[in-house]
C-alpha cells in the first residue's frame, strides 16, 4: 500500500495558531478530534445527515465532515471549545442552558454552531426560519421546541434587540407557536 | 399560645431547577466513548455479511493479516474459543396461556457474537479485524474473503408461517417463536352477543432508534490481574457487567463497566451487543486495549430494531359505543435472533390494549415470528405505542360506527376517576387516573368544539382539516421483581441508591440508574435536597460506572425515578432516622420530642432547638459523643422493589391540514395533557414530553425501515431513513394533570415515554379524519404524503381508502 502523502496546513483554531501534517484524505472533524484532541465536535453519521460535527469556519457554519483537513488550510476555525470565556458560558450556551434546549447534549455542539452560524448571517428570527436553518441538524432528544427558542432568545440578546419568543417551556404557553 | 405554621423553606421538588449536567454538555467538555483513547489501543472493525440467509462456505482472513498495521484478524471459529456460550437472552417467551404455566420450552436460537456456519441477517458479523487505527481496520475489512451460499429469505410474517416456508431454524420445525395469550372474561360470548362489533388491521412498521451518538465500546484489559474496565455506550452498564462476566467467564467481580457520557438512547442501548463481547474477548486475547465506533451506516444494520407489528383489533360495544369487549391478535417480527429482550417486547404491552376505558371481556394474544431481518427489542414505548395505537385509533373507528363524536366515546368509556388501586378488564391493577380531567384540558387548549365547527364549514385555503384524539394508557416503572417471575423473566425489578453525609456537610448520592440525557444529577439533587435539608448544590450525585456504583438495575422503561428515585428517597429515610437518634441525644431530648420541620430536627415547642443533618454528619464523624448503639458514619443504602407498576396517561390532540392534491400533512396545532403523576422538575419533565413526541410524530409521518426481495435494508443510512428536523416537527402546547401514584412514596409515574405512545394515534387519526371528507375509509401508519396521496387517489377511483 502506497504511503499517502502528508500537506502541512495552518488554520487559526478557537483563536490559537496551530500547523499540523495532515493526510489529504483526512477530514476536518478528524483532524479536530484526533489531530487537535478537540473531542467536543461530535459525530453522528456517515452521510452528512446529522449535523452533529457542525463548527464555524470563517464564521460560516459548516459540516466538518463534509470538508477536507486540508481545504481549511489558512482559515479561522471555532468549535464548541471556543465559545466560553473566563468560565462565562457564550450567550447561546447560556441560553441553549435557560430553554432546556438539551438533554443527552451529542448533538448539542452542532446545534450551537449550526444556531450561532443562523445568528451570525443576520437570519430571520421566526420560528419558521430557525427551523430551516436548523434543516441539517438533527436531534432526538428535544423535539427541537426549546433549541428553537433559545436561538431566538440569544439572538435577541447578541443582536441587543428583544427576541420574538418568550421564556420557559412548553407547559401552559397557550395557543399555536408557529412552528410548520 | 396560638400555633403559627413557620413559612416553609425553600422546597426543590417540583420547582424547574436548571440542569446540573449542562455547563459541561454545553462547552464540549462531555466525554462520550469516541472521545476517549489509552495508549496501546487498537481499533475493532467487522466483516458483515452482505445477504440476509446464507451458509457460510469459506471465511479467509489471510489477506488482512498481511496488511500494514493489522494486528490481528479473527473468524467466528478463531474466536469460539472465547465464549462460554451463546449471547444472553434474558427474557425468552414459550408458548403460553397465562395465567398457566408454559406448554414448552421456549424457542432460543444460539446467537453467537460472530457467526460460525451460516448468516441469518444482512449485518450479522462474520469476522473481526484489529488494526492499528481506525483506517487500517476499515481497510482491513475490505481484505477478508467470504463465501456466501444464499439460501431462500424469509422477510414476511404471515409467509414465514406458511406450510412450505422456508426455516431459519430447522429444530424448531418453522418460523414461529411462540404464541402468548391471555384472556379475562367471557371473551367469545360477548362478541357474539354484542350489538356492535368493529375490527380493524393495523401495521406498525419496523423502526430504526437513532439514538445521535452511535454505539460504541472501549476496553482496557490488566493481563496481571486479569481485571477489565469496559466503557461502553450503554443503558445497562450493571446489567452488562453480569452479562460479559457470564458470556466471556470472567470474574464479574474483576469487571468493571462505565458508561460515560451517552448521547440518548430509546431503548438501543438496553442491550448486549456482540461488539461489546468481541471487544472484552479480543482485549483479553491480545492484552491491549482495544476500541470500536460504530458507522451510522452499520449500526442501522446492527443496532436493534424497534416494532414491526401486526394487528387484528376487535372491540364489542353497546350501539350507544359503550364498550363491552376488547380482542387483539399479533404478529410480532422478532427478526433473525432474540437480542436481550426481544420476545418480551410485544407483550409488554399485554395489559393496555383496553387502553384507559372499561370493558368485561379482554383477549391478548401475540404469534412471535422470526425472520431473516435485524433482531427487533425495545424501542422507546416497546410494547405500549403498539398497544396505544390499536386502541385509539379502534375508538375512533368505534365513534364512527355508533354515530358519536370520537370525544365523547372516550368520555363514555373512561374508568372513572381513581385514587386507589383499581382492577382493569386485563387483570392488572392501575394505580390511580383521572382520565377524564385530561381530556377535558386537551379539548379546552385545542379549542375542540370551534374546531369541529370550522371542519363542518368546508375546506381551510383548499386544505382539508383532520382532529385527532389519542387518549393513551402506559405502564412504567419496570418493574415488581414478582411479576417478572411470574412472566418467567431472568432478573429482577428493584433499584437501590446510596446517600453519604460528609463530615462537611456536603452530600454524595449514589444512583443505580444510568441516565443518558434524562437529567438526573438534577432531579435526584432535588429530591435529595428536600429530604434532608440541604441545598440541590450541596448534592453530587454519581452514576454509571460500576466501582462507584456496585447496586443497581440502570436506565430503561421509564424507570428510573419510579424505582431508583423511589430507592432515594427510602435511603432518605433511613439517614433522617439514624440523625434523628443522633440529634435527640445531643440535644438531650427523647426522640419522639423531636419533629422534622424545615429540613431539620427541633425540639417540639422550642423551635430555637434543633439539629440539621449537616451538623449531625459532623458528629457521626467525630464519634466523639455518639448514643450506645450507634456507628458512626452517616451513610445509607436502600433497595426497593416496587409493589406494581405506575401507570400514566392523558390525551393529546393532533390537528392537520392535509393538501388533497399532493397529500402533504401539516401539523398545525398539538396539545398534549400528560398525567405522570407527582413532578419533580416540570422543565425536564416538559422536555421528554416534547421529544417523546417528536418521535411520535416521525413514527407516525416518517419512519420506516424498508427492506428488499433479498432481505436488504434499502433504507440503510440517514439520507434515506427520513429523521424529521425541526423543519418538519411543529411546537408544542403542553400540560398536566396530576394524579400522584399509589405505586410509590413519591406518587411518581414516569414520562420517558410517554410523548412516544402517545403521539402516533392523535396524528394518524387526524390524518384519517381529514381523509374522510375525501372519501377515505381506512389509513395506516405512516401517513406520509406519498401513501397520503395514493389513499386519496385510490378513493377517487372508488376503492375503499
Amino acid at each position: 500500500m502506497e504511503v499517502a502523502l502528508l500537506r502541512r496546513i495552518a488554520c487559526t483554531v478557537n483563536g490559537v495558531q496551530r500547523e499540523a501534517e495532515v493526510e489529504p484524505r483526512q477530514l476536518l472533524v478528524y483532524f479536530l478530534r484526533e489531530t487537535l484532541g478537540l473531542t467536543g465536535t461530535n459525530v453522528g453519521c456517515d452521510t452528512s445527515s446529522c449535523g452533529a460535527c457542525t463548527v464555524l469556519v470563517d464564521g460560516k457554519s459548516v459540516k466538518s465532515c463534509t470538508m477536507l483537513a486540508v481545504q481549511a488550510d489558512g482559515t479561522a476555525i471555532t468549535t464548541i471549545e471556543g465559545l466560553a470565556s473566563d468560565g462565562q458560558l457564550h450567550p447561546l450556551q447560556e441560553a441553549f442552558r435557560q430553554h432546556h434546549a438539551l438533554q443527552c447534549g451529542y448533538c448539542t455542539p452542532g446545534m450551537i454552531m449550526a444556531g450561532l452560524g443562523l445568528i451570525n448571517e443576520g437570519a430571520d428570527m421566526s420560528d419558521e426560519a430557525v427551523r430551516l436553518g436548523l434543516e441539517g441538524n438533527l436531534c432526538r432528544c428535544t423535539g427541537y421546541q426549546n433549541i428553537v427558542k433559545a436561538i431566538q432568545d440569544a439572538a435577541g440578546k447578541l443582536r441587543g434587540a428583544s427576541a420574538p419568543a418568550s421564556a420557559g417551556t412548553g407547559t401552559g404557553t397557550a395557543g399555536m407557536q408557529g412552528g410548520s | 399560645m396560638t400555633q403559627v405554621a413557620e413559612p416553609e423553606v425553600t422546597r426543590y421538588v417540583g420547582g424547574g431547577l436548571l440542569r446540573k449536567e449542562d455547563p459541561e454538555l454545553l462547552t464540549g467538555q462531555g466525554r462520550y466513548v469516541d472521545d476517549l483513547s489509552l495508549p496501546g489501543m487498537v481499533w475493532l472493525a467487522f466483516v458483515r455479511s452482505p445477504v440476509a440467509h446464507a451458509n457460510l462456505t469459506r471465511v479467509d482472513i489471510s489477506g488482512a493479516r498481511n496488511l500494514p498495521g493489522v494486528v490481528a484478524a479473527y473468524s467466528g471459529e478463531d474466536l469460539a474459543g472465547e465464549f462460554t456460550g451463546p449471547m444472553p437472552c434474558a427474557w425468552p417467551v414459550a408458548d403460553r396461556t397465562m395465567p398457566d404455566e408454559p406448554s414448552s420450552d421456549p424457542r432460543v436460537p444460539d446467537h453467537w457474537p460472530v457467526a460460525r456456519d451460516r448468516v441469518r441477517y444482512g449485518g450479522e458479523i462474520v469476522a473481526v479485524v484489529v488494526a492499528d487505527s481506525r483506517e487500517h481496520a476499515m481497510d482491513a475489512v475490505e481484505a477478508v474473503d467470504v463465501d456466501y451460499d444464499e439460501l431462500p429469505v424469509v422477510l414476511d410474517m404471515e409467509a414465514a408461517l406458511a406450510d412450505g416456508a422456508p426455516m431459519i431454524y430447522e429444530q424448531f420445525g418453522g418460523n414461529r417463536t411462540y404464541t402468548w395469550s391471555l384472556a379475562n372474561g367471557e371473551v367469545d360470548r360477548v362478541f357474539a352477543e354484542a350489538p356492535v362489533t368493529v375490527k380493524e388491521r393495523y401495521y406498525h412498521p419496523r423502526l430504526i432508534p437513532n439514538a445521535i451518538e452511535p454505539r460504541g465500546v472501549l476496553v482496557q484489559p490488566s493481563p496481571a490481574t486479569g481485571e477489565f474496565t469496559i466503557w461502553s455506550a450503554t443503558q445497562i452498564p450493571h446489567i452488562l457487567r453480569t452479562l460479559s462476566a457470564l458470556t466471556l467467564g470472567i470474574h464479574e467481580g474483576k469487571i468493571r463497566v462505565v458508561a460515560p457520557e451517552v448521547g440518548g438512547g430509546f431503548g438501543s442501548k438496553l442491550n448486549a451487543y456482540a461488539e461489546e463481547f468481541i471487544g472484552l474477548a479480543v482485549a483479553r486475547k491480545l492484552g491491549t486495549p482495544v476500541k470500536w465506533v460504530e458507522e451510522r451506516s452499520e449500526g442501522y444494520l446492527a443496532t436493534i430494531h424497534g416494532r414491526d407489528v401486526l394487528q387484528d383489533m376487535e372491540v364489542a360495544a353497546t350501539e350507544e359505543g359503550k364498550l363491552l369487549g376488547v380482542r387483539v391478535s399479533l404478529l410480532a417480527d422478532m427478526g433473525a435472533y432474540h437480542q436481550l429482550l426481544s420476545p418480551i417486547i410485544p407483550i409488554l404491552g399485554a395489559f393496555l390494549y383496553h387502553g384507559p376505558y372499561d370493558c368485561q371481556a379482554y383477549a391478548f394474544s401475540c404469534t412471535a415470528v422470526f425472520t431473516n431481518k435485524t433482531p427487533t427489542d425495545a424501542y422507546r414505548g416497546a410494547g405500549r405505542p403498539e398497544a396505544a395505537y390499536a386502541i385509539e385509533r379502534i375508538m375512533d373507528a368505534l365513534a364512527r360506527r355508533v354515530g358519536k363524536d370520537p370525544a365523547d366515546v372516550r368520555a363514555l368509556n373512561f374508568i372513572p376517576p381513581f385514587s386507589e388501586p383499581t382492577a382493569v378488564a386485563s387483570g392488572v391493577f392501575f394505580d390511580s387516573g383521572n382520565y377524564g380531567a385530561a381530556l377535558d384540558r386537551a379539548k379546552a387548549l385545542v379549542g375542540y368544539d370551534e374546531l369541529r365547527k370550522q371542519q363542518q364549514e368546508g375546506r381551510r385555503n383548499g386544505k382539508l382539516l383532520g382532529i385527532g384524539l389519542s387518549s393513551y394508557i402506559e405502564a412504567c416503572g419496570v418493574a415488581p421483581s414478582q411479576i417478572i417471575a411470574a412472566l418467567k423473566g431472568g432478573a429482577g425489578g428493584w433499584e437501590a441508591a446510596t446517600i453519604r453525609c460528609h463530615p462537611t456537610g456536603k452530600v454524595t448520592v449514589v444512583t443505580g440508574t444510568s441516565p443518558h440525557g434524562q437529567g438526573h444529577e438534577t432531579s435526584w439533587s432535588q429530591i435529595t435536597a428536600d429530604a434532608l435539608g440541604v441545598t440541590p448544590d450541596d448534592v453530587e450525585v454519581l452514576h454509571g460506572d460500576t466501582a462507584i456504583s456496585p447496586l443497581g438495575l440502570d436506565t430503561y422503561g421509564s424507570r428510573s425515578l419510579a424505582v431508583g428515585g423511589t430507592a432515594l428517597f427510602k435511603a432518605a429515610e433511613k439517614i433522617r432516622a439514624k440523625a434523628k437518634t443522633v440529634a435527640a441525644h445531643e440535644l438531650e431530648v427523647a426522640e419522639e420530642d423531636l419533629e422534622w420541620v424545615n429540613g431539620r430536627f427541633q425540639v417540639a415547642g422550642a423551635p430555637d432547638k434543633a439539629k440539621t443533618i449537616p451538623e449531625v454528619a459532623f458528629s457521626l464523624w467525630t464519634a466523639h459523643n455518639l448514643p450506645a448503639g450507634v456507628e458512626p458514619g452517616l451513610e445509607e443504602t436502600a433497595v426497593w422493589d416496587p409493589p406494581n407498576f405506575t401507570f400514566p396517561s392523558g390525551t393529546h390532540v393532533c390537528v392537520v391540514e392535509v393538501d388533497p392534491e399532493t397529500g402533504s400533512v401539516q401539523i398545525v396545532k398539538y396539545v398534549a395533557v400528560d398525567d405522570c403523576g407527582n413532578v419533580i422538575n416540570p422543565m425536564i419533565v416538559d422536555g421528554q414530553v416534547m421529544g417523546g413526541i417528536a418521535q411520535g410524530i416521525a413514527e407516525a409521518m416518517y419512519e420506516e425501515a424498508q427492506y428488499d426481495d433479498n432481505g436488504v435494508l434499502v433504507t440503510g443510512n440517514m439520507a434515506t431513513y427520513r429523521i424529521p428536523s425541526a423543519a418538519e416537527l411543529p411546537s408544542y402546547t403542553l400540560d398536566r394533570v396530576e394524579t400522584p401514584s399509589t405505586t410509590n412514596p413519591l406518587g411518581v409515574k414516569g414520562v420517558g415515554e410517554a410523548g412516544t405512545i402517545a403521539a402516533p394515534p392523535a396524528v394518524v387519526n387526524a390524518v384519517a379524519d381529514a381523509l374522510r371528507q375525501v372519501g377515505v375509509e381506512f389509513i395506516d401508519l405512516p401517513v406520509s404524503a406519498e401513501h397520503v396521496w395514493r389513499a386519496i387517489e385510490h378513493a377517487k377511483e372508488g376503492g375503499q381508502g
